[in-house]
């Protein structure tokens, strides 16, 4: 039985304990993201602060959203990760967590970036799960770069 | 007579896999794509190796026979479904093509047939999303209005509209023989009679009933019927639209090109009769020889049969689902008035979830809105799993199923 390897409890304690879960004020960006496959969706806010010289940083993330155990913890692991992050951080933890979905099961997670995101490898093996677990990084990288083009055109 | 369920899982090369670790595959997914018997398999092969050539236009003896295994496809098809003219089946992809092919040309139409502004086209909440959204482009093109049949809280057609519903703006009815998602046979007829009595016309979407029962698009009341091969034991990328000969003699065509021409100058070109006037480009041919070797199957196995058997399967399966607490079933609870396709939800476990579960244990179900979107926001729900039977499935695999929910509870409920 290999569930045990995919819903590691990491991911079960963020499924039933979601951070940051629940839409805060104020906001520079939302979106609304659907997996169509599922049905699966999520409203996600950002909020930037620029921090002077080192560029903007990701002050807050804050989603709703309805979906299985693995987009659910997803979101949660994720805004526990890139809040207090520059965008160009976040960005870089955002395109490692793409490239380990991606990779088939074949990448080694690095856990030096990617925290308790590293127990999401198990999903790149199913096929059908990657877009569930990439829901809320694809939905908070859209609003994070509204915000960002938004910061620029002020 | 019972069906011999070990005999039949013995044409099926598929049924004895092993997935995931070493499990024993339990295919509960017929009402997304069926298994093939060897002898569908078998006959696509032949004509491969013997037979290939294009229909039509190819002037040697591979040319007739190619052309003999197509057009007489296209007869059983007809056979199959009680239409006595073979030109009223078009060969199409599938039955989103058939139902885009007479959305579109109905739009194109230059008579009676035409579509106007003003002119209402009634569906059901209970389609698949292939016999929603071609009504709503046809009606954005027309100006034409979509209106809805409600769904009741067990899962029929709410009947009460019927008079409020189709009026004499009505021009088109369309709706699923048997829902996708709720199992739901509908009472075609009945709706039929009242569309035909203000002069419209009335498409079913059978895909979820000529594989399982016996259908009669004449006993229907139908003008249009769609069915698709590949949930019938056939072979993907082939369907079939039946129409009444009038309509389709009216109806102008909907794709363009090689084949279905009778004659092409620089400024214009007319058509081929039908069905051929449908059928532009070379056709799902080699598909058509299974297509063929299925309907053997199924006609020599007995639709009755299979009826009955699934009839059986769907009774146990409920009865069994419905000792499951936290389980709620969307449909119809009684196995007489509805097909094999069951769907549900679990308290505190993602229909996501738990096909993860059900699929690490060998169980194939689907998970997810099933194509029907707008069905399962009417029932407060995002998703849904759905276990669907056909002739080669077991009340063990049924058993397996409940065994697999029952984990999945004890694996995620655990808050």
């Amino acid at each position: 039985m290999q569930l045990e390897s995919l819903y590691q409890e990491v991911i079960l304690d963020h499924y039933r304990h979601p951070h940051h879960k629940g839409l805060r004020e104020p906001f520079d960006a939302e979106v609304h993201h659907v997996n169509p496959l599922c049905g699966d969706e999520i409203t996600l806010r950002v909020t930037l602060k620029d921090s002077g010289g080192a560029g903007p940083v990701v002050a807050d993330v804050s989603y709703d959203a309805l979906g299985c155990s693995i987009s659910q913890a997803s979101a949660s692991v994720m805004s526990e990760l890139i809040i207090g992050r520059t965008v160009p951080e976040a960005m870089a933890v955002q395109a490692e967590f793409l490239g380990l979905m991606q990779s088939k099961g074949q990448q080694q997670p690095d856990e030096e970036i990617l925290g308790d995101a590293v127990a999401f490898a198990g999903v790149a093996k199913y096929p059908a799960r990657i877009k569930c677990a990439l829901l809320g990084w694809m939905a908070w990288k859209d609003a994070t770069a509204q915000a960002a083009k938004e910061q620029t055109d002020d | 007579m019972t069906l011999d369920v070990a005999r039949i899982r013995k044409d099926f090369p598929i049924l004895d896999r092993q997935v995931r670790d070493g499990r024993a595959l339990a295919y509960l997914d017929s009402a997304n794509t069926s298994q093939k018997p060897r002898q569908v398999i078998d006959a696509m092969n032949d004509f491969y190796e013997r037979h290939n050539a294009n229909i039509h236009r190819a002037s040697h003896q591979l040319g007739e026979e190619a052309t003999a295994a197509y057009e007489g496809a296209r007869i059983k098809a007809a056979r199959f479904i009680g239409a006595g003219d073979e030109a009223e089946v078009v060969f199409t992809k599938n039955i989103s093509e058939g139902i885009n092919l007479v959305a579109y040309s109905l739009g194109n139409a230059r008579g009676s047939l035409r579509i106007n502004p003003g002119d209402e086209i009634v569906i059901t909440e209970m389609e698949h999303h292939s016999n929603i959204v071609p009504w709503q482009l046809l009606c954005e093109r027309t100006g034409a209005t979509l209106r809805w049949f409600g769904v009741t809280d067990d899962g029929q057609l709410d009947l009460s509209q019927l008079e409020s519903l189709i009026t004499d703006r009505t021009r088109l009815v369309a709706l699923a023989h048997q829902s996708n998602v709720l199992g739901t046979i509908n009472p075609v007829r009945e709706i039929a009679d009242a569309a035909h009595a203000v002069g419209a016309l009335v498409l079913v979407d059978a895909a979820q009933s000529v594989p399982h029962m016996p259908v009669d698009v004449h006993e229907l009341g139908a003008d249009f019927l769609g069915a698709t091969a590949h949930k019938m034991c056939g072979p993907t990328g082939i369907g079939m639209l039946w129409g009444r000969r009038e309509l389709l003699e009216e109806m102008p065509p909907f794709l363009g090109g090689g084949e279905m021409i009778e004659s092409v100058w620089m400024d214009h070109s007319t058509f081929a009769p039908p069905p051929h006037k449908f059928e532009a480009g070379t056709m799902p041919i080699a598909q058509a020889a299974g297509l063929d070797a299925a309907i053997d199957y199924l006609a020599e196995t007995g639709l009755g049969q299979i009826r009955a058997h699934e009839r059986d399967l769907t009774g146990y399966a409920l009865g069994a689902l419905g000792t499951i607490p936290g389980l709620r079933l969307l449909g119809p609870a009684d196995p007489g008035s509805r097909g094999a396709a069951i769907s549900f939800t679990v308290r505190e476990v993602h229909p996501h979830d738990l096909s993860q579960v059900l699929d690490e244990l060998g169980v194939a179900v689907r998970a997810g809105h099933h194509c029907a979107w707008p069905l399962h926001r009417r029932f407060g729900i995002q998703a849904s799993t759905r276990a669907s039977f056909y002739l080669y499935n077991t009340q063990a695999e049924v058993d397996t199923l409940v065994e697999g929910i029952q984990q999945a509870q004890r694996f995620f409920g655990g808050t």
